[in-house]
């Protein structure tokens, strides 16, 4: 058999159904293997739009995203949704073709070297060099990215030796001495972590992503209902949690809620569950939660106290650790009693500091309106995606997120761009869900070419951007720190959303009056095929609460 | 206070914080690789990547020809060593790291000294080399070139003493080690 084809054998033998690419010289043979593979591949207009939608997919379905691009530039395009999947935890698989293996190391025609680019980026990478090694290639690849804390992993097979004719085996079993994730998490420390929290008097359970990753937010749920826990999820655990809900501080960190960050500040014990300390989660590390011990759950061992050193570590998925920390903790019978006095001091927060923001009186739509109309206009029945700034954060901030994997964002590298192939790739993973990007009028530009694999593969992901006319984000940080010498972050009401829409093949819409918003909203959305929104808000409008960059949570302001 | 097997709860006060600390020794670890392409440079970037210094390293092949070891030495004052380890744990291709503690270990180094010598010198650089149990391995008319075998400490006053006399280059292997005893390093 041809490698190649022996290749779509082995995606098929990994349950892959679908694969985001654009083919090149150096992976002909593999396209040629697609024409008739079996596998449905879906033609992205550049590389970067379809790692992004293969992270999409990921994220939304919990499977792995799959993505394809030929050698030098083709791979050298994938180098962004890499280094977002490694820094998010997303299990993805990028095959790259490479030059002929005579030609390696020559700088051939459109020759680089992806496993010595991409090499800090991935979680691990495959340089076949021999054509039999592919399945097995393959089959680890898989094994690797979803495995453990879950990665991205490169396979990068030359074109001749896709070419090569081989036997096909499938590849059975893997052979990976030096990988052995731990999953179970020590007994022992799971029993201390319950003892402490059931001594606690201030605690606070604080969520991530690896809640998500780990398909534990049920068992994350329980846990936290157990007690009368107060809950805060980072950015990237939204939906971990029933949102809105009384036991529901909001999201911490740097754009969290008053309540979240300052429970943080005075919190005597923080369970970390599958978090991992980030800046935007600490501010100035020194004086982040001063007075608290720490539980820390995670799945990589180098996570914990990589930051913040922790008291009583556990090494685990969450969903083999918290129904068993759950039942440690209701075996200690613990006196529920003894959180009210913290729990007056936290609804004195929440009642004293709410989100808010002053809405317009007239027709003007504030950027944060434009989040709860969305709400309003889907009954917060819908996948979400986001691409990164202003609006990313006042989504999660006003979206309230019930359910895992309907939050789909780029968290760790903060990709602009990743909102509109993100939501091609998740409508493609859940064809039966309302599937909307929330995208920024910086951000969206620079993946907008994704809209006609949309429009040709009848992809109908509703995308409302949030335009205000500037690269809001470091518009806002130059108005509060840098004098209000506005650099190079106005781009004006260009391009003209509505006409792009209609030459890409999708519907195009404006709208900017506030009283018809949500219904507005309701129509974009029941329009068929992929419809493009540009919503008209405030120019100058800033995120808050905020924690100035490298202060302390007590340094809140807004 | 939180008694194994009792309802006993945990003195918040009592609890420690463990990892993330700085040691301020040297360490020397024991690395078990896959020999497989790319190895080192993964090892490399890692270090690179992570703002780790490596101090020396040494590479070369086991009884096992699948399998190769890395020897590196890595200042415990700068970097916290257990995050060292942990994030060279996560490469796939390594097998196995052990940090040898001083004592349970032995660790050597060699070097190759070029000194400028003439007849003069010659003589008391032959008997800093006795004494340092080295060896001359090229003898010129102006020059000798003298192995030494040890640990770093040796290698660095034996690199004091002859500086004197000229010392034209010297080239050092980075240190290697092993553990004492029957186990396995």
């Amino acid at each position: 058999m041809r490698a190649a084809d022996a290749l779509m054998e082995a995606l098929k033998a990994e349950g892959v159904e679908v694969v985001f690419g654009l083919p090149g010289g150096a992976n002909l043979p593999t396209y040629d293997a697609i024409y008739d593979g079996g596998i449905r591949h879906i033609l992205v207009r550049h590389e970067a739009g379809g790692g992004h939608a293969a992270e999409g997919y990921a994220k939304a379905t919990g499977r792995v995203g799959v993505a394809l691009g030929t050698s030098g530039p083709g791979a050298t395009n994938l180098v962004t949704p890499i280094c977002d999947a490694m820094l998010d935890s997303v299990p993805t698989v990028f095959l790259t073709g490479q030059v002929r293996t005579e030609l390696i190391g020559t700088d051939g025609f459109q020759e680089c070297d992806t496993g010595g680019i991409t090499m800090p980026i991935v979680k691990h990478s495959f340089m076949v060099q021999d054509p039999r090694e592919i399945p097995q290639a393959v089959h680890e690849a898989f094994y690797l990215a979803r495995s453990g804390r879950p990665g991205p992993v490169l396979v990068d097979i030359p074109q001749d030796l896709s070419r090569a004719d081989i036997e096909y085996e499938p590849a059975t079993s893997v052979s990976l001495p030096g990988y052995q994730p731990t999953t179970e998490g020590n007994q022992k420390q799971i029993r201390l972590a319950a003892k402490a929290l059931a001594n606690s008097r201030r605690p606070v359970i604080y969520g991530g992503g690896g809640i998500v990753n780990a398909g534990a937010a049920a068992e994350f749920t329980e846990f936290c209902l157990a007690d009368r826990f107060p809950v805060t999820l980072t950015v990237m655990g939204l939906g971990a949690f029933p949102a809105p809900h009384e036991q529901w501080l909001g999201m911490l960190g740097m754009h969290g809620t008053r309540a979240a960050n300052y429970a943080m500040d005075e919190a005597d014990l923080i369970c970390a569950i599958g978090a991992r300390f980030d800046d935007r989660i600490t501010g100035k590390l020194t004086e982040f939660a001063p007075r608290a011990k720490f539980i820390h759950i995670d799945v990589d061992p180098a996570e914990i106290s990589k930051n913040v050193p922790a008291h009583i570590p556990i090494v685990g998925d969450a969903k083999n650790i918290v129904p068993r920390l759950l039942a440690e903790y209701r075996a200690l019978e613990p006196d529920r009693a003894r959180l009210d006095d913290w729990w007056e001091r936290i609804q004195h927060w929440q009642r004293q500091h709410p989100l808010r923001y002053d809405d317009s009186a007239d027709s003007e739509i504030k950027p944060q309106y434009m989040v709860q109309a969305l709400y309003e206009a889907t009954g917060g029945d819908a996948i979400v995606s986001s691409d990164v700034g202003q609006h990313q954060m006042w989504t999660a901030q006003y979206f309230h997120f019930s359910r895992p994997r309907r939050w789909i964002n780029s968290g760790g590298l903060g990709t602009m761009g990743f909102g509109l192939p993100a939501a091609m790739g998740a409508q493609v993973g859940c064809p039966d869900q309302l599937v909307c990007c929330m995208a920024g009028d910086g951000s969206v530009q620079m993946n907008m070419q994704e809209l006609a694999t949309c429009a040709q593969e009848g992809i109908p992901i509703k995308v409302f951007i949030m335009n205000n006319g500037y690269l809001g984000m470091v518009r806002q940080w130059q108005e509060l720190f840098w004098d209000r010498r506005y650099s190079q972050v106005h781009m004006g009401s260009y391009p003209d959303f509505v006409k792009l829409a209609d030459a890409y093949g999708a519907t195009g819409m404006r709208f900017e009056d506030k009283k018809t918003l949500v219904e507005d909203m309701r129509q974009a959305i029941d329009t068929e095929g992929p419809v493009l929104v540009d919503v008209r808000v405030t120019q100058e409008e800033n995120t808050y609460p905020m924690i100035p960059a490298g202060q302390a949570a007590r340094d809140m302001v807004g | 206070m939180g008694e194994p097997g009792t309802k006993e709860l945990l003195s918040l006060e009592d609890l420690e914080a463990a990892g993330g600390l700085r040691t301020g020794r040297k360490h020397v670890l024991s690395i078990l690789v896959e020999n497989k392409p790319g190895v080192l440079t993964r090892i490399a970037g890692l270090f690179a990547r992570r703002g780790f210094n490596i101090d020396t390293l040494a590479v070369g092949p086991t009884d096992d020809e699948a399998v190769s070891r890395v020897t590196l030495t890595v200042d415990g004052a700068k970097h916290p060593i257990d995050q060292v380890t942990k994030q060279l744990h996560k490469l796939v291709n390594v097998l196995k790291i052990r940090d040898l503690e001083p004592e349970d270990s032995v660790a050597r180094e060699l070097a190759l000294f070029k000194i400028a010598c003439d007849s003069g010198s010659r003589g008391e650089v032959l008997q800093l080399t006795e004494i340092f149990r080295g060896k001359v391995v090229d003898a010129g008319r102006r020059s000798v070139v003298v192995e030494i075998t040890g640990a770093d400490d040796k290698i660095e006053s034996f690199e004091q003493l002859v500086r004197p006399f000229g010392l034209i280059e010297m080239v050092r292997t980075g240190e290697i080690a092993i553990s004492r005893g029957r186990g396995e390093t």
